[in-house]
C-alpha cells in the first residue's frame, strides 16, 4: 500500500490479474461470506424459535377447540320443573333429575358395564345451568323429550385427547378407573362423542369447576371495546400532538422538555399506568370498576407516547420539498400540513398506531389494578354502550386467569385463548396493511 | 376527519352515560387468589340460580383486597373482600378511618396445605415439621449448636427420607399461605428440633428467636419462593424430580395424576382429616361484607347467604367437591349472615 503510493517507480509493480484473486481480496470476500452466514444464521435462529413457538402454541391449544359431548334425550315434567324451581340450589336439582333420567335411559339400553349415578355424575360436566336456562326460556317443551348436547367432565375430555390415560389415572372423586369402561361403552354406543367446541369461541368465563362451559367470546368483546376506546382517543390526540410539535411548535427549552418527557413516558412500566388509572378514573372520576372504558383509557395513556413518537418520525420523513412547494404556491402552513404532509405520512402513522394497539392488546398488568382480572368476563354486555361500562375482562387477562387454575383443562383453554388472541392481532395487522396500501404514495 | 369527530363525540356520550349509569347492579368482590376459585364457583351458581346478575370476582391477593375494601363506602368501592387469613387490627383501623365501620366476617371453610412431589420422584411420603425446618431453615441445630444450615440432602438429617437434593418450592411472602406455612410448619419444626430453645439460651430475645426460626436459607436454590400461582409450583416440580412443593389441597386433588402427597406428622391430608383438625397444616378462609352496602347493592346479602348455604358450602356441595373443607360450624355462620352481625 505504502509502496504503491510513493510514485510507482520505486518497486516493480506486482504482476496480477483480475482473474486471479490476491490474498487481500480473498480475505475481504471471506469476511463478506462470513457476515452473510452470520446474518443467515440469525434469521434461521429467529425462524427456529418462531416455528417452535407456533408449533407449541398450536399443539397445546388445539384441544381447547374440541369438546367431548354427551348426546341424550331428556324429558322434564311440569311437576319436576316446579320442584326444582322451589329449591335454593336449582341447578343442582336439575342436574340430579338429569342424572337419574340418564341412568334409566342407559339401563333400558342395556349397557354391558356396571355403573351407578355417582359414575354418571363424574362423567358429566356441569349441566344444571344449561338445563335451567333452556326450560325457563322454553316452558312449552316441558313434558316432551328434548335432545340435549351437554359437555362431559374435563377428565373425560382429557381421556379423549390423551391428557388422561388409564396408566396414570388414580381413583379420585373426580374420576375412577372403572368409569373409563363406561366411557368406552358410551362412546361405542354413540352417546359420547367429540365435537367442535363452539362454546369456547362464543361463551363467557365459567367457575373453576366448569371448564366445559368456559369460553373466550366475552373477553374478545371486552378487548374489542378497549381497542375502540384506545383508537378513538389515542389516534387523534397523538396525531394532533405530533403535528403541533413537529410543524408548529417554537424551538425552545419548553418544547425540548415536552419531547424528552414523551420519550421517557414510552419507557414507563405499564403497571404504573394501572395505578394512575385506579387513582384518577375510578377513585377520583368515579367511573365504574372493571369496565372496558376505564381499561381503554388506561391503555390510551400507555399507547400515546408510542403513537406520538412514530407519527413524528413519519412527519419528519416527508421530504421538505413537498412542504416548500405547497408554501411556494401560496398554501397556508395548515393547508400545507393537512393537504400534503399528513397524507404522505399516513402509512407511517398507521404503522405506529397498529404497533401501539398491538402492545395495548396484549397488556395485562394495568388491568389487574382496575379490576379486570379474575372471574369478570361472565357474560356479554347489553347493547353498544353497555360494552364500555359493564364489567368485562380482556383476552390476555382471561388467558392469565385460566393458566392459574387447577384443572388441567383450563390450561389447554389458556393456550387456545392465545391462538384466538393471535388471530385477533393478525386481523388488526391485515386491516392496517390494507389501509397502508390505500394511502401509500411514492415520490 | 369527519368520522373521527363523530367517533370522539360518541365516546364522549358514552363516558357521560357511564358516569350516569354508575349505579352498580352487580356485587363486586376482590381479594385472595386462594378464595377466588370458590368464589367463582359460587358467583357462577348465584347468577344461574337467582335473578341477580353474576357477581364480579377479582383476584389480587388478600392484602390488596382488604385494602380496597377499606377505601370507603360507596358504589365505586368493592362490597366483599375475600381473604385467606383473618382481617388484621391494622386493617380494621384503616377501614374505620375511611368510614367502613360495620364489617361482617364470614368464615366459609378450611383449606389444607399439603406437601407434594413428582409422582415418579424420590419417595417423599412422610414429613415431620422438623424435616421441613431442617431442610430449609436458615440456621439449624447441629450437635447442640445453632449453625448455618449445612444440609444438602434430606437423608443427612433423617435417614428415613430419600437421599435426594433438597429443593423446596414454597409460597412467596406476598401469599397468605406463607403465613400458615411459617406458623404451623417452620416454627413448630424449629421448636421441636430444639433450635428455638438453643437460640433463646444463646442470648436472643424470644421475638428475635422466632424471627430467626422463620428465616429461610438462601443458598443454592434449596428453597425457592414462588410468587406466582400453584401452577408455577407445579411447573417447577415437573422440571425437577427432587422438588417438593407446597400446594393447596384442592390444587393437589385436581392434579393427583402428576403429584404424590406426603403425610405430615403421620397424617395424610384429606377433607376428613382437615375437618377433624388431625392434619396440622390448615387455615380458615373468609370473606368480609360491607354492611353499609347491604340494601344498596342489589343481591349482596343474598350472595353472602347463598355462599354459606348448606347446599353450597356444606360437605356435599360444589365447594367441598372442589376441595374446600366444609366448616363444621356452618350453621352459626349462616345465622350470623342472616342477622347481619358485624365484627366487634
Amino acid at each position: 500500500m505504502t509502496d504503491a503510493s510513493i510514485g510507482g517507480a520505486a518497486a516493480p509493480r506486482k504482476k496480477s490479474s483480475i482473474h486471479e484473486l490476491d490474498a487481500r481480496t480473498r480475505k475481504r470476500n471471506a469476511s463478506e461470506a462470513r457476515f452473510k452466514a452470520f446474518g443467515l444464521g440469525a434469521i434461521l435462529i429467529g425462524l427456529f424459535f418462531l416455528v417452535t413457538l407456533a408449533v407449541s402454541i398450536v399443539r397445546s391449544g388445539l384441544p381447547a377447540f374440541t369438546e367431548t359431548v354427551v348426546d341424550v334425550e331428556f324429558t322434564l315434567s311440569q311437576a319436576q320443573f316446579d320442584e326444582a324451581e322451589s329449591t335454593l340450589f336449582k341447578t343442582a336439582a336439575y342436574s340430579d333429575l338429569f342424572i337419574a333420567d340418564l341412568r334409566g335411559t342407559l339401563e333400558e339400553r342395556g349397557m354391558q358395564v356396571a355403573f351407578d349415578e355417582a359414575a354418571i355424575e363424574r362423567l358429566l360436566g356441569k349441566v344444571g345451568g344449561t338445563l335451567r336456562e333452556f326450560y325457563r326460556a322454553n316452558p312449552e317443551q316441558l313434558g316432551q323429550p328434548v335432545a340435549f348436547q351437554l359437555p362431559a367432565s374435563s377428565r373425560v375430555d382429557g381421556y379423549f385427547n390423551g391428557r388422561v390415560t388409564r396408566e396414570t389415572l388414580e381413583d379420585t372423586r373426580f374420576l375412577q378407573g372403572s368409569d373409563l369402561d363406561l366411557v368406552d361403552a358410551l362412546h361405542e354406543a354413540g352417546v359420547i362423542r367429540q365435537d367442535f367446541n363452539w362454546t369456547f369461541l362464543t361463551g363467557a368465563d365459567s367457575g373453576v369447576d366448569n371448564p366445559g362451559g368456559a369460553g373466550i367470546g366475552a373477553s374478545v368483546v371486552g378487548s374489542f371495546f378497549m381497542m375502540l376506546v384506545v383508537l378513538v382517543l389515542a389516534l387523534p390526540i397523538g396525531v394532533a400532538a405530533s403535528i403541533y410539535l413537529e410543524e408548529f411548535a417554537p424551538q425552545n427549552k419548553f418544547t425540548d422538555l415536552i419531547e424528552v418527557n414523551i420519550s421517557n413516558l414510552a419507557a414507563v412500566p405499564s403497571i404504573v399506568f394501572g395505578i394512575l388509572g385506579l387513582a384518577v378514573f375510578i377513585q377520583f372520576m368515579h367511573l365504574p370498576q372493571s369496565a372496558p372504558l376505564v381499561g381503554g383509557l388506561v391503555l390510551t395513556l400507555m399507547t400515546l407516547p408510542t403513537i406520538i413518537i412514530s407519527t413524528r418520525a413519519a412527519l419528519k420523513a416527508v421530504p421538505p420539498s413537498i412542504r416548500d412547494a405547497a408554501l411556494g404556491v401560496g398554501a397556508s402552513k395548515m393547508q400545507a400540513v393537512f393537504h400534503h404532509v399528513l397524507p404522505l405520512a399516513m402509512p407511517g402513522i398507521l404503522t405506529g398506531t397498529i404497533i401501539g394497539l398491538a402492545q395495548a392488546l396484549g397488556e395485562t398488568a394495568p388491568l389487574l389494578l382496575i379490576g379486570m382480572v379474575g372471574f369478570v368476563a361472565r357474560g356479554y354486555p347489553e347493547g353498544f354502550l353497555g360494552g364500555f361500562t359493564e364489567p368485562n375482562s380482556a383476552m390476555p387477562a382471561q388467558i392469565y386467569t385460566w393458566a392459574a387454575r387447577a384443572d388441567a383443562s383450563f390450561y389447554e383453554k389458556a393456550w387456545g385463548g392465545i391462538i384466538v388472541l393471535l388471530v385477533f392481532l393478525l386481523l388488526m395487522n391485515v386491516i392496517a396493511i390494507i389501509l397502508r396500501r390505500k394511502f401509500e404514495r411514492r415520490w | 376527519m369527519q368520522s373521527v369527530k363523530l367517533a370522539a363525540s360518541a365516546l364522549a356520550i358514552a363516558a357521560v352515560s357511564a358516569s350516569a349509569a354508575a349505579a352498580r347492579d352487580n356485587v363486586q368482590v376482590a381479594g385472595s387468589s386462594t378464595v377466588l376459585p370458590y368464589a367463582s364457583i359460587v358467583a357462577e351458581a348465584f347468577g344461574e340460580n337467582t335473578d341477580f346478575p353474576t357477581p364480579v370476582v377479582e383476584s389480587g391477593g388478600s392484602s390488596a383486597g382488604l385494602k380496597r375494601f377499606c377505601e370507603g363506602v360507596g358504589e365505586n368501592t368493592i362490597d366483599v373482600a375475600n381473604a385467606s387469613r383473618a382481617i388484621r387490627q391494622k386493617e380494621i383501623d384503616a377501614c374505620a378511618a375511611n368510614g367502613v365501620t360495620d364489617i361482617i366476617q364470614v368464615r366459609i371453610g378450611y383449606d389444607g396445605i399439603v406437601f407434594a412431589s413428582q409422582q415418579d420422584g424420590p419417595a417423599f411420603t412422610a414429613f415431620e415439621p422438623t424435616d421441613i425446618f431442617n431442610a430449609i431453615g436458615a440456621k439449624v441445630l447441629v450437635d447442640g449448636e445453632v449453625v448455618d444450615n449445612p444440609y444438602n440432602t434430606w437423608s443427612e438429617f433423617n435417614s428415613e427420607l430419600p437421599d435426594a437434593e433438597i429443593a423446596m418450592f414454597i409460597p412467596g411472602t406476598k401469599h397468605g399461605t406463607r403465613e400458615v406455612f411459617e406458623e404451623k410448619v417452620l416454627l413448630i419444626g424449629c421448636e421441636e428440633t430444639g433450635a428455638y430453645e438453643a437460640m433463646v439460651s444463646g442470648g436472643m430475645s424470644e421475638d428475635d428467636a422466632e424471627d430467626a426460626c422463620l428465616d429461610v436459607r438462601q443458598d443454592g436454590g434449596k428453597s425457592v419462593d414462588i410468587d406466582g400461582d400453584y401452577t408455577e409450583t407445579l411447573a417447577r416440580i415437573d422440571a425437577n424430580p427432587n422438588g417438593v412443593g407446597v400446594f393447596g389441597l384442592a390444587f393437589y386433588e385436581n392434579n393427583q395424576d402428576k403429584l404424590k402427597v406426603a403425610t405430615m406428622s403421620g397424617i395424610a391430608p384429606s377433607t376428613e382429616t382437615i375437618a377433624s383438625g388431625e392434619y396440622p397444616v390448615s387455615r380458615p378462609l373468609f370473606f368480609y361484607v360491607k354492611k353499609a352496602h347491604i340494601g344498596v347493592i342489589p343481591g349482596l346479602k343474598e350472595y353472602a347467604q347463598f355462599f354459606v348455604a348448606d347446599e353450597i358450602a356444606g360437605p356435599t356441595g360444589p365447594l367441598a367437591n372442589y376441595g374446600l373443607v366444609a366448616d363444621p360450624e356452618l350453621a352459626a355462620t349462616q345465622s350470623m349472615v342472616a342477622n347481619e352481625e358485624t365484627m366487634q
